[in-house]
């Protein structure tokens, strides 16, 4: 089994920038786009998907040894499905309104690749305490994508946020429809890209600098 | 025969040894020139409102290109006239009351995302001028369909709005919309000239053909994709377009209304998002036509011109791999070089 030779904490951090679920691996778009058309609705999803991704990240480790290979999969099935009970079930007794508006998606959160890969490629293979960091990485990674994305999908298409008006006018409808969604999703990550870049090449230059230097 | 063959006749080079006169600025400026009897009838019709509408889009198409070329260190090309183009088409598929950050948007949206994001002249997906069109729509619907009356008298301008010509055959059927103008001929008329209510360059199927004609005569457009878009919905209104029962239908209305003719003309036949081979084109047409049709008799939208182009763009690479000639001959390794 191979053991990861990261800190926790860079594994954490590992989760929330340079493997950043949205704007890094691209995978588990759908909620990204149908969530994120209000900040609460994102605020919910990111929270959930934290809670989930950090017990099944947690879960899979702990029995990690007692998993058959050949059945894994149906086994890390039951045990995000659990969990997506739990936090659905919590969010219909206590978050009625907002769970009305993305009640579905909560129980989508079974299928998510995101979860089901760091299941697959981390918890499986590393101990405990590695496991719930990675896990509580990409857990706010997600929840950092989503509170990005409908900021400005709220704030654009609505001129609100968290449901109180902000700016007044004429908003732009489109940024709260699903066209919106992949526009504000496009948009960000090509930022985050240019962004990268730059920081990429400015160390770059310093560590050239630096050679120079020495 | 090239400056070289002239210059020096007993040299002999490397074909190609006739070259055409045509660029790309070149049929660019003209399809601008071919759209403007259309302007001129808008402005006519619509007052000086379309003049800055339309004024606004192109600047904003012709800056935006030229800023985004500059930022990124690339060839600036803003001056080829394809973004003043996507200005003018997108100004001619507005309404003229519009607040004056409608076309700003849009002519930003048709430029930078729909054309520069995917690689500049020549790469995009889609049609710009009706991306951004597209985009505008969906976001300020109620703006962008406030349809002034045409008065054609400077003091009288944008006194009232009114439905499109579409708008109220969808809502009210055929006998009120006759009755709205008075009888058949005058309705015919009316559109013919453009003093209905519309977006500002698609009102006057007279000016459009006039434009359209020289383009078929310049040889920039073939008749493969308009007479097959127009073909298909003139079927499809004669068809299914009555109330009666089938073959019932008034296809003249259907062809002269709406942006059908703008579209067919001038948008489906865009180089970049329409099939290169003629089979192709013919599908590409009927395409639209269908869906053009299909959104006009039976979608919630009273004109589908638009969206049906849009659609028909997306399978546009589709259809060119579909209907390529066979290759007679060819082995299976040469194949796979070419790949």
């Amino acid at each position: 089994m191979a053991h990861t030779h990261k800190s926790n904490w860079e594994l954490i951090k590992n989760g929330m920038f340079s493997e950043n679920t949205i704007f890094r691996m691209a995978i588990s778009l759908c909620p990204s786009i149908a969530v994120t058309n209000s900040l609460k609705n994102g605020f919910y999803m990111g929270v959930s998907v934290i809670f989930v991704q950090t017990m099944v990240n947690l879960t899979v480790s702990l029995i990690r040894n007692f998993i058959n290979p050949k059945i894994r999969i149906p086994i890390f099935m039951m045990v995000i499905a659990g969990y997506v009970s739990i936090i659905d079930m919590s969010m219909a007794a206590w978050a009625r309104p907002v769970y009305k508006q993305i009640g579905l998606y909560i129980q989508l959160i079974v299928a998510f690749a995101s979860i089901f890969a760091r299941a697959e490629v981390f918890a499986v293979k590393n101990r405990i305490v590695p496991s719930v960091c990675d896990g509580l990485g990409m857990g706010i990674g997600f929840f950092l994508a989503m509170i990005v994305i409908s900021f400005f999908r709220e704030l654009l298409g609505k001129g609100a946020l968290w449901g109180f008006p902000i700016v007044s006018g004429n908003p732009l409808l489109i940024m709260i429809l699903p066209a919106g969604g992949f526009f504000a999703v496009g948009l960000l990550m090509g930022f985050f890209n240019w962004m990268d870049a730059k920081l990429a090449s400015r160390k770059g230059e310093s560590a050239s600098a630096e050679k120079q230097a020495a | 025969m090239s400056t070289e063959a002239k210059t020096h006749p007993l040299v002999v080079s490397v074909s190609p040894h006739v070259r055409g006169e045509e660029s790309i600025s070149k049929i660019m400026w003209t399809v601008n020139f071919a759209l403007l009897p259309a302007f001129i009838m808008s402005v006519y019709y619509f007052g000086p409102r379309a003049l800055y509408v339309t004024g606004l889009c192109i600047l904003t198409a012709v800056l935006s290109e030229h800023i985004y070329q500059k930022a990124l260190n690339k060839k600036v090309t803003s001056n080829d006239g394809s973004a003043f183009l996507t200005g003018l088409l997108l100004g001619m598929n507005l309404p003229s009351g519009i607040p004056f950050y409608i076309p700003v948007t849009g002519s930003f949206v048709a430029v930078v995302i729909t054309k520069m994001l995917f690689g500049g002249l020549g790469y995009n997906i889609f049609n710009p001028a009706l991306i951004g069109r597209a985009f505008l729509l969906i976001t300020w619907p109620k703006l962008m369909t406030k349809w002034p009356m045409p008065t054609a008298n400077f003091l009288e301008m944008d006194a009232k709005t009114t439905a499109t010509p579409l708008g109220l055959l969808k809502e009210e059927g055929l006998a009120k919309l006759i009755e709205h103008f008075g009888d058949k001929a005058a309705l015919y008329k009316s559109l013919l000239f453009g003093s209905t209510a519309g977006s500002l360059g698609e009102t006057s199927a007279i000016a459009l053909l006039l434009g359209a004609a020289i383009l078929l005569y310049k040889r920039y457009i073939t008749w493969h994709i308009p007479f097959s878009f127009l073909g298909t919905v003139a079927l499809a209104a004669w068809i299914f377009g009555g109330k009666e029962g089938l073959f019932t239908g008034d296809p003249v209305i259907h062809l002269l209304s709406g942006g059908l003719i703008l579209g067919a003309f001038f948008m489906a036949t865009d180089y970049v998002t329409c099939p290169t081979i003629r089979k192709g084109q013919l599908i590409f047409g009927v395409g639209c036509g269908a869906i053009t049709m299909l959104i006009r008799l039976k979608g919630g939208f009273p004109e589908g011109v638009m969206f049906a182009i849009l659609l028909m763009n997306c399978f546009a690479p589709l259809i060119d791999r579909n209907v390529r000639p066979k290759q007679f001959g060819a082995v299976k390794a040469v194949k796979e070089v070419k790949k």
